[in-house]
């Protein structure tokens, strides 16, 4: 079975924001729907959600080869508005399964999902 | 060799790729192969005559070549997928392909190369080099772009179809809705090309506006419930039929208002809009049909001085309500001009709503306030449009036309 990562996106300025009864109700949200997907087969990869950019730690090697000097910095590989939050990994025939359960994430109306195929190395 | 026969040939080949496709599950080497069938039939065909069925000759010989290639690739990957592909295509091999199932075949593949996943842009592309038939290097001059680029994106649209496995099937009713748009939309978007085409051959033109009416007609054929479709075909029915009379000798570009009537096909204009009276009792209306209804009274009055504007500008305004985008304001400005006066025409051009952003750098925003203008007698402003047009990017006959215009307008300004 071919297996798309679904990659949850939201935007920065909510990141770490919001009341406990939001965050509650968007936790219930992905309850709701790890229990549908995961009844249906889906999210045998399972998923994670990922702490805030702001824990983020970025390591680098530089000289493009193994054993260079080792950079390590502060914060997300790139300062952008949409942040990496969490992501599944779902098993689904094609594309348009695959994409008709990214829209049931609740990431996809949090903010956006994005679908990129795995490369498959059996 | 024989134009018709060379053209019957690619013709009937795009239809036997529609199937291979289907057989083998992947774009590339379907094409391959029945690029193989095709060369084979342009080298056997004028010598043993024309088989008395070519699609199925050129079927057998693509399925063959198909199998060379698939078994070729089982034998060296040992991949478990590629041996039942091989399995999947031999057994497909013996079925007999009937008419309604090479239909399929095409809507199938229609909906593959439309599929929203992929860039606009491509999904055109990718359908004129599949389902029409057109080279790559066609389809660049036609859409202007450098043949590299444009072999880029059709590429680049085959490899996601493959490797992100955009399914080849046809949506079931319930996702129509959201499927089907963006087929009509390419659809659209050849039909248009065709007319109002950049610089690209003439001859790849008047193919493109040929093939809009071929896919048209084939989705009416496939989806005859569906009412867009069929106002689909009447537009591009009724616009193909002024083919003839849209280019003088020269191949300049000839306007509506001066158009030769007598060189309209009148008898595809009246099916036009048979058909177009047909679909509308189902009162389900939409872009298409509205545009089409357009075109078909367009194509019904005698002479330009009989166009019933009004009905042409009430027109404007429902597709300016289904469509808010600044061509069908500019459309409707032209058409109100002609239906009330030009004064009228030019304030929905100045209207604040419209996205000035976008029109900035269009030329034919620019060209239409000045031929407004003109009309209303205000010759300096006219001519100040026409230089803002001139200063935008365009084509050739188009930039042509608008120098013509200008000069035009700077006699009266000077007299």
């Amino acid at each position: 079975m071919p297996r798309y990562a679904a990659l949850i996106y939201e935007n920065r300025a909510n990141e770490g924001t919001g009341t406990e009864e939001d965050w509650a109700k968007v936790f219930a949200e992905y309850v709701d729907f790890g229990e549908t997907a995961g009844a249906a087969g889906v999210i045998p990869g399972g998923g994670e959600a990922l702490q805030p950019t702001t824990t983020a730690t970025t390591v680098h090697v530089k000289g493009g080869a193994k054993g260079g000097e080792v950079v390590t910095t502060d914060g997300p590989f790139a300062e952008t508005k949409e942040v990496l939050g969490g992501f599944y990994l779902l098993d689904c025939k094609d594309l348009d399964e695959a994409l008709k359960w990214a829209a049931k994430i609740p990431g996809a109306w949090h903010g956006k999902v994005e679908v990129r195929p795995v490369i498959d190395f059996s | 060799m024989s134009k018709p026969l060379e053209q019957m040939i690619r013709h009937e080949g795009g239809r036997v790729l529609a199937t291979l496709v289907r057989l083998v599950g992947n774009i590339d080497i379907a094409e391959d192969a029945v690029q193989d069938a095709v060369v084979d039939a342009l080298r056997r065909w004028p010598v043993d005559g024309v088989p008395s069925n070519p699609a199925a000759w050129l079927t057998t010989a693509a399925r063959n070549r198909a199998l060379d290639v698939l078994r070729r690739e089982a034998k060296r990957s040992t991949k478990e997928t590629d041996a039942r592909l091989l399995d999947d295509v031999s057994l497909a091999v013996r079925e007999v392909t009937s008419d309604s199932m090479v239909r399929d075949d095409l809507l199938r593949l229609l909906f593959t190369c439309c599929h929203p996943a992929l860039a606009v842009e491509a999904r055109l592309a990718l359908s004129l080099r599949t389902l029409c038939g057109m080279t790559t290097s066609e389809i660049a001059s036609v859409f202007l772009v450098p043949e590299a680029t444009m072999g880029q994106r059709i590429s680049r649209a085959k490899k996601k179809i493959a490797s992100a496995r955009i399914p080849y099937r046809i949506p079931a009713d319930h996702e129509l809705p959201e499927r089907l748009p963006a087929v009509l939309q390419v659809v659209h978007a050849v039909i248009t090309a065709g007319h109002h085409s950049p610089e690209g051959s003439l001859d790849a033109r008047s193919d493109l506006a040929a093939e809009g009416v071929r896919l048209a007609r084939l989705l009416t054929e496939l989806m005859p419930d569906e009412p867009e479709c069929t106002g689909l075909l009447a537009l591009a029915v009724a616009t193909h039929a002024r083919r003839d009379a849209r280019l003088d000798s020269t191949g300049s570009l000839v306007l509506l208002a001066d158009q030769d009537r007598s060189r309209w096909h009148h008898d595809e204009i009246a099916t036009a809009a048979e058909m177009l009276d047909h679909v509308v009792q189902l009162h389900r209306p939409g872009r298409y049909q509205v545009e089409a209804a357009i075109a078909c009274l367009h194509g019904i009055a005698p002479e330009f001085a009989d166009t019933d504007w009004s009905q042409i500008a009430s027109l404007y305004a429902t597709l300016e309500f289904l469509v808010p985008t600044p061509v069908v304001r500019v459309n409707r400005a032209v058409a109100v001009a002609y239906a009330r006066d030009p004064a009228a025409g030019l304030a929905l051009l100045d209207e604040s709503d419209i996205d000035m952003a976008a029109v900035e750098d269009w030329h034919l925003y620019w060209s239409t306030r000045g031929e407004l203008l003109a009309r209303n007698g205000d010759a300096v402003a006219a001519r100040m449009a026409f230089d803002r047009a001139l200063a935008c990017e365009q084509n050739e006959s188009d930039r042509d036309f608008l120098l013509k215009r200008r000069n035009a307008v700077v006699l009266l300004t000077t007299q």
